[in-house]
């Protein structure tokens, strides 16, 4: 899943560093996602997961960290996609 | 009485006595709206949301909303001064960490009823306060900026700045931090004219502001999540409601119109009158989604206050300003067409052109097509609105 979720990073988050540079506790806006990015990278989660975060998650701390998304995906049940 | 009761009937003998009888001077001018402030600081208001147990008045956020209703039917450059100030009080309150220097400083706005200031406008950002170029500066145990501010409203009336700054030079543009510094600390020079359409007394030219502070006047909480809980929202329901306060006394002008209209010819076909009943639906339609943005923002700030975080609530708070900001010129420009050429004059007790100018002001306060260029990204994510 850790794996997946930085391949999402690296093709939306449009990060000015390497997602590889970046450990799981890291903070993903400090690195430079932009709001804007953010919900881009959100959307690629939804598609690559195959769910929808509830409105009640869609707020900056949820997104702020790899580790962060990888807790929210795993409460919502995601498995990692084929 | 209770402490909102006694402030809120001195804000409207300060609306009624000062206020109103300053507010064609201070337009046509385009000066500072002193005689205003004054008195709000002789009755202590600007303290007014500071908690009592730093010596300010401890009154609800709903009382302070209702203050910038109040002066806004009497003054818009009064009221909108006086929202902008509570704006960055309301904001430290809520943010407060005890001991921290802004305790103190809280403390010494209730003492010297300190009038404040905001800098997040920023020349090169594109209008996004979600980004800063000018970034707080190590100088030795020093912090300094240098920031180029397109408008900066009152800057020259102001006790001290709010202003939004990178954390350090080598942060990303997002990664913003809120400092406060006072008057012996900021040096500003003026760049450009103060010659405005509307709003004229709230004196906001641009100005590069340079200071030099104490690390600890750098706010704890990180500005993202500060705009989100609380400036934005904040500064979206104080800013609805004095635009609805210009708005209603608009349409009480229009209608002391009609009915001086009535009274002059009874009984004959009145098509003024019926125009006015056409521009109450339009006001109650603003009325409606000002007081149900304050619920709102009332409900999300109990408990859990992270709630404000979600997108759900970014887009609820921007679109009260959208539709505050647009149904407020309609409304003022509703009137002038109840009055015609009586209201359009400047000098009848019914005109209403500086109510109309004053409110075309408010897309302009953090354009509205920038907010939704914002909101067009977020639902594409959110779920309800």
């Amino acid at each position: 899943m850790n794996n997946q979720i930085r391949e999402v990073l690296r093709e939306h988050a449009r990060l000015p560093v390497d997602v590889d540079s970046l450990s799981d506790g890291d903070d993903l806006y400090q690195a430079g996602m932009t709001s804007h990015a953010s919900v881009n990278v959100m959307l690629a989660l939804e598609d690559v997961f195959d769910l929808e975060f509830p409105d009640a998650m869609l707020k900056r701390s949820s997104f702020e960290s790899i580790g962060a998304i990888e807790a929210v995906l795993t409460e919502l049940g995601a498995e990692a996609a084929a | 009485m209770s402490g909102d009761e006694t402030f809120l009937a001195a804000v409207r003998r300060i609306a009624d006595d000062v206020a109103a009888a300053q507010a064609g001077d201070v337009d046509r001018d385009a000066r500072f709206p002193q005689e205003s402030i004054d008195a709000l600081r002789e009755e202590r208001a600007l303290s007014a949301f500071v908690p009592a147990e730093l010596g300010g008045g401890g009154v609800s956020f709903a009382a302070v909303a209702e203050a910038c209703f109040e002066l806004g039917r009497r003054c818009g450059a009064s009221a909108m001064v006086f929202a902008m100030h509570q704006i960055q009080v309301v904001t430290m309150v809520r943010h407060l960490d005890p001991g921290s220097w802004f305790e103190s400083y809280l403390r010494e706005v209730a003492e010297e009823q300190r009038l404040i200031a905001s800098v997040t406008s920023e020349v090169g950002t594109g209008g996004d306060m979600g980004r800063s170029v000018a970034a707080v500066t190590a100088d030795g145990e020093e912090r300094t900026f240098e920031k180029q501010a397109p408008t900066v409203s009152y800057g020259n009336h102001a006790d001290a700045l709010f202003t939004t700054l990178r954390r350090d030079p080598d942060a990303e543009g997002g990664d913003q931090v809120i400092v406060l510094t006072t008057k012996e600390q900021n040096e500003l020079e003026q760049t450009g004219t103060w010659d405005p359409l509307g709003m004229r007394g709230t004196c906001s030219p641009g100005f590069v502001v340079r200071a030099r502070f104490a690390p600890e006047q750098v706010l704890g909480t990180p500005f993202p999540t500060v705009s989100a809980e609380s400036m934005v929202p904040v500064s979206h329901v104080l800013w609805s409601h004095l635009w609805l306060g210009i708005a209603t006394d608009a349409f009480d002008r229009a209608r002391a119109f009609v009915r001086a209209s009535a009274k002059q010819k009874p009984g004959a076909p009145l098509p003024a009158a019926a125009r006015l009943s056409h521009l109450m639906s339009e006001l109650s339609l603003l009325r409606a989604e000002v007081s149900t943005g304050l619920r709102d923002f009332l409900d999300a700030s109990e408990g859990d206050r992270a709630r404000l975080n979600t997108m759900a609530a970014a887009l609820r708070f921007n679109n009260l300003k959208i539709a505050a900001s647009e149904q407020a010129p309609r409304v003022c420009q509703g009137a002038m067409g109840v009055g015609g050429i009586v209201a359009f004059k400047n000098d009848t007790p019914f005109s209403v052109g500086r109510h109309l100018r004053d409110t075309m002001s408010a897309v302009l306060m953090v354009a509205n097509e920038r907010i939704h260029q914002t909101n067009a990204n977020l639902l594409l994510i959110a779920k309800e609105v």
